[in-house]
């Protein structure tokens, strides 16, 4: 056993497969300080608590620091420029309000019912047209085949991004979404790929609300490209940008895991899976329960403003302070038996999609896209079987999914 | 002991009487059943409905959205109650055990919850009061008389006293596109719940909203033109309003009058209850046999250093309630009721969101966010420590607030927020004593 | 007297105008709810957010909307949403 702390040992991908032990001993102490000076809160009450807390920011990344070129112009007046925009333009997720609230007010306000009820349908279409092609295999790649299709098909009709231009998100996503990971943000060789990436997305972002702009279309981009409703803030294009690569990012790094940690649990818990088939009903309770069980979010960063007392432990100014979302979620203090996958257990209030200002904008589409895919698997697979348990499982902690859900099939059924 | 553990070895007859089919009646039921209660159950109505939810009566019920009689509340436990509506109780008897109805008939009890609540307090002069058009708003047929009144665009409406219900109301008015004069004795609305200061905030958007305010006025008369339907309000300083709609929105009185000859301490403004919600008698002895709950019942409040307060709050109905349906059903009570008193009000569009009693606070900091922008969250000190918090538009923050209500923490607690500008402490402006 | 037959409405009854046959009683524990909107999202027909915070709801809805209803009383993230389910046998 090596002397790493807890939180090092979770972020440790040796530990990928099953966090869940971990999280049980970091919750003998609800908020503990880590060798390296963060802290971990681990318990439901004090996560919960400092969601809420007025002293929690969310502004936690360092300060923006491109590579500098041996240029002089460009590393003593283009860059500090450079870095003063993408620090003051920091997608909605890394700012506090007031600037929070305007920009997420705006993109709420093109979050439309009407659109989500749209995303829907358009996703049952999705759904049977992804496993009709698949008919005749007797494999299946959950994650490959549905599980990052479908939710980054959405996304990208929500905002109005041209299906043809995605491929090339497919790793720009990836690359970005470590932007949650710590050890990421503590490398600055790290951070320096993640800056060069999100100029690259930047500036394909910049040529299509270029785009919108000279011929806007009902689609979210376009909403927030044009100008604004009164009382709506209007984005600027920095904003604007930053917004809609958060947007991107989000919609192809979560539902994936979503989709793939509900049928991980499906698969291990075959009695709740023939459940689904005959009572699709069941989809949105299981689906709160897989947001408790394995969600696909299982930490958040925050820093502390001011010193913050937590019973025996003062989370001290400067902190950064990990929200352990997922280990909230098993905590014996909240949930019976919290380690059984049970989708009936009633009135779950996980931590899945965080909570306060920053609760999960696209929890809408993750639920409906997950509801309208696991009950679309259950009636259309025909005795499915994982084969491998544990399946592989993608590099991060902090956003943590299978890499492949292969399952072994006897046929998919006709829709 | 038995008397403790009322549970050993209960009677197959016991009898739970439920008096009031209120929130805070069918919650205390429910829970007595959810805590083993396995006895008869009846539950005695003075209006004829089931228990019904009121904050909508004032809001989406004025405007239209919701239909007088659809806010029957849901039940959440089976209850296999007797309903007894539209009976109501006319007196009590407590040493022969017994309930009096109005038509005199008496229903033996074993244990009772009284749940009776308040009405709206009635326009002074009487005669005056039953003119046609004037309106209280407290129960579900008086929101169907005001709904159908406005719904006929009556002009002018007159709304009397800047509480919640009349800012609402006023509100409402205004979501109808129809005129409005809303007149409030005190300096502003919401005075004695917010203060004069924040008070002044929510007496802002009104008028930009287009609510003509008058305050430091009072209506002396109400008139009618001979037909016995008012048409105008004559204010004390001897100008008048034409109006054919007038609510009057003075408060609550509780419903204790049918507790006359009890022997149980009360007045208009509750039943006195020990820190269990069993009543007390007018020697001050509590009747364990007895739990109150909701509006009706005053106790003193752990929180506030034992002050002897009656909430109507909605969720006070549901928390007190189901403490007193565990209280009845014999539940062994660990401590005191002390839930964090709590409501919220929606008008105008915003919605405000209150923990904790403002009563006696001497100081005020604007927390978070900013009046200016409409969205803030405003804390309550009394002699240096928090006893209230209210956000408005901002109720994820709230939470943080109510746990130093809940703790008493020191004012001002914090420092460091986000979108926190300077702590100022402000006097909140209550009205003194002798003007409330 | 007491009714012979103490079912669930005693003497004198109200008509019920709340539930059409096999509908649902919804109330929101508006303390509680702090404006999340997701049951706006599952049930756009029955809850709708004015302003920011000021949340609307159907308390009586019909039967057709059950599957809705439900998908906004188990989105919620503070379970602020009581239902009552007659049609579905639980309260």
């Amino acid at each position: 056993m090596s002397d790493a702390t807890l939180f090092e040992q979770v972020k440790d991908e040796a530990n990928r497969v099953d966090p869940y032990p971990l999280f049980a001993r970091l919750r003998e102490t609800p908020v503990s300080r880590q060798s390296d000076g963060t802290y971990v809160a681990a318990t439901h009450a004090a996560i919960g608590s400092l969601l809420h807390d007025p002293r929690i920011s969310s502004e936690t990344l360092p300060p923006a620091d491109r590579p500098k070129t041996g240029n002089p112009i460009s590393d003593w007046i283009v860059k500090p420029i450079r870095d003063r925009i993408t620090d003051t333009h920091r997608p909605f997720i890394f700012r506090d309000p007031p600037d929070h609230d305007a920009l997420r007010k705006a993109v709420m306000h093109e979050f439309t019912q009407e659109r989500v009820q749209l995303l829907r349908e358009r996703s049952h279409v999705l759904v049977d047209e992804i496993l009709d092609k698949h008919a005749g295999s007797t494999s299946f790649d959950i994650v490959d085949d549905l599980a990052y299709p479908l939710p980054v098909t959405i996304i990208c009709e929500l905002l109005g991004i041209p299906t043809e231009d995605e491929p090339q998100f497919h790793g720009w996503a990836t690359q970005l979404a470590t932007a949650l990971e710590p050890d990421t943000m503590a490398d600055t060789e790290k951070r320096s790929e993640n800056s060069r990436t999100f100029e690259t997305i930047s500036e394909y972002m910049t040529g299509l609300i270029k785009e919108k702009r000279r011929h806007p279309k009902d689609d979210m981009l376009s909403g927030l490209a044009v100008d604004g409703v009164p009382g709506i803030p209007r984005m600027g294009d920095y904003d604007l940008i930053a917004t809609s690569i958060l947007m991107l990012v989000a919609g192809h790094e979560t539902t994936v895991n979503l989709i793939a940690n509900a049928m991980l649990a499906l698969m291990r818990h075959p009695v709740e899976f023939a459940r689904l088939r005959d009572d699709p009903f069941l989809a949105p309770r299981l689906i709160e329960e897989v947001q408790r069980y394995d969600p696909p979010v299982q930490f958040r960063t925050r820093r502390a403003l001011a010193d913050i007392p937590m019973g025996d432990v003062t989370i001290p100014e400067g902190a950064d302070v990990i929200l352990l979302l997922a280990s909230g979620n098993r905590d014996p203090a909240v949930f019976t038996d919290p380690d059984r996958f049970d989708p009936d257990r009633g009135g779950i209030r996980h931590l899945g999609f965080g909570g306060g200002l920053h609760y999960c904008v696209g929890a809408p589409l993750a639920r409906f896209e997950a509801e309208v895919a696991l009950t679309a698997l259950a009636r259309r697979l025909d005795n499915p079987r994982l084969q491998a348990d544990p399946p592989p499982y993608r590099p991060g902690s902090a956003l943590r999914g299978p890499k492949h859900l292969r399952l072994s099939v006897d046929g998919i059924r006709k829709a | 002991m038995s008397q403790d553990h009322p549970s050993h070895g209960r009677p197959a007859h016991d009898h739970l009487v439920v008096v009031g089919a209120s929130l805070a009646g069918l919650r205390g039921a429910e829970a007595a059943r959810k805590a083993g209660f396995t006895g008869r159950i009846t539950v005695v109505g003075a209006e004829p409905h089931r228990p019904y939810d009121r904050p909508p009566l004032s809001k989406q019920v004025l405007t239209g959205g919701v239909a007088p009689g659809a806010t029957t509340l849901p039940n959440l436990e089976p209850l296999d109650a007797e309903w007894r509506l539209g009976s109501a109780a006319a007196g009590l008897d407590r040493s022969g055990r017994a309930v009096i109805l109005e038509s005199g008939e008496r229903i033996a009890y074993d244990r009772l919850l009284i749940a009776t609540g308040a009405r709206a307090r009635p326009w002074p002069d009487a005669a005056e009061g039953r003119l046609g058009g004037v309106h209280t708003l407290r129960s579900r047929d008086d929101a169907a008389a005001l709904r159908a009144s406005l719904a006929t665009k009556p002009g002018r409406v007159l709304v009397i006293g800047g509480g919640f219900i009349g800012c609402e109301v006023a509100a409402a008015c205004r979501d109808l596109d129809l005129p409005v004069t809303l007149v409030e004795s005190g300096s502003t609305v919401l005075e004695r719940v917010l203060g004069s200061h924040l008070g002044s905030v929510v007496a802002a958007l009104h008028a930009a909203r287009g609510v003509d305010l008058r305050f430091g006025a009072k209506v002396e008369a109400l008139e009618d033109d001979g037909t016995g339907h008012v048409v105008r309000a004559r204010l004390a300083d001897g100008r008048t309003i034409a109006t054919t709609c007038v609510v009057v929105a003075l408060g609550a009185v509780r419903n204790t009058g049918w507790l006359h000859g009890s022997g149980l301490a009360f007045d208009d403004g509750g039943v006195e209850c020990d820190a269990d919600g069993h009543v007390l008698d007018t020697d001050g002895r509590p009747d364990r046999t007895i739990a109150a709950a909701g509006d009706v019942a005053r106790f003193p409040h752990p929180l506030y250093d034992g002050r002897r307060v009656a909430l109507e709050h909605w969720g006070h109905a549901v928390a007190q309630g189901a403490h007193a349906g565990r209280l009845l059903a014999g539940h062994s009570i660990a401590r005191a009721y002390a839930e964090v008193p709590a409501f919220w009000s929606s008008q105008g569009g915003i919605t405000l969101k209150m923990v904790g009693l403002t009563e006696g606070a001497d100081a005020l900091v604007i927390a978070q966010g900013d009046p200016k922008t409409g969205r803030f969250l405003a804390l309550y000190g009394r002699a240096g420590r928090c006893v209230a918090a209210v956000s408005f538009d901002s109720v994820r923050w709230l939470p943080a607030y109510a746990a130093m209500v809940a703790e008493g923490a020191p004012f001002p607690p914090i420092r460091g927020a986000v979108d926190q500008g300077r702590l100022t402490v402000l006097p909140p402006g209550f009205p003194k004593e002798d003007e409330r | 007297m007491p009714d012979p037959n103490p079912d669930r409405i005693g003497p004198s009854p109200s008509p019920d105008f709340s539930r059409a046959a096999g509908g649902l009683r919804v109330s929101v524990d508006l303390n509680r709810c702090q404006a999340y909107a997701q049951c706006c999202y599952a049930a756009p027909d029955h809850f709708v957010l004015h302003g920011a915070e000021a949340l609307h709801y159907d308390p009586a809805p019909t039967a057709a909307a059950r599957d809705a209803i439900e998908r906004a009383r188990v989105a919620c993230p503070v379970q602020a949403i009581l239902v009552e389910d007659a049609g579905n046998g639980r309260p």
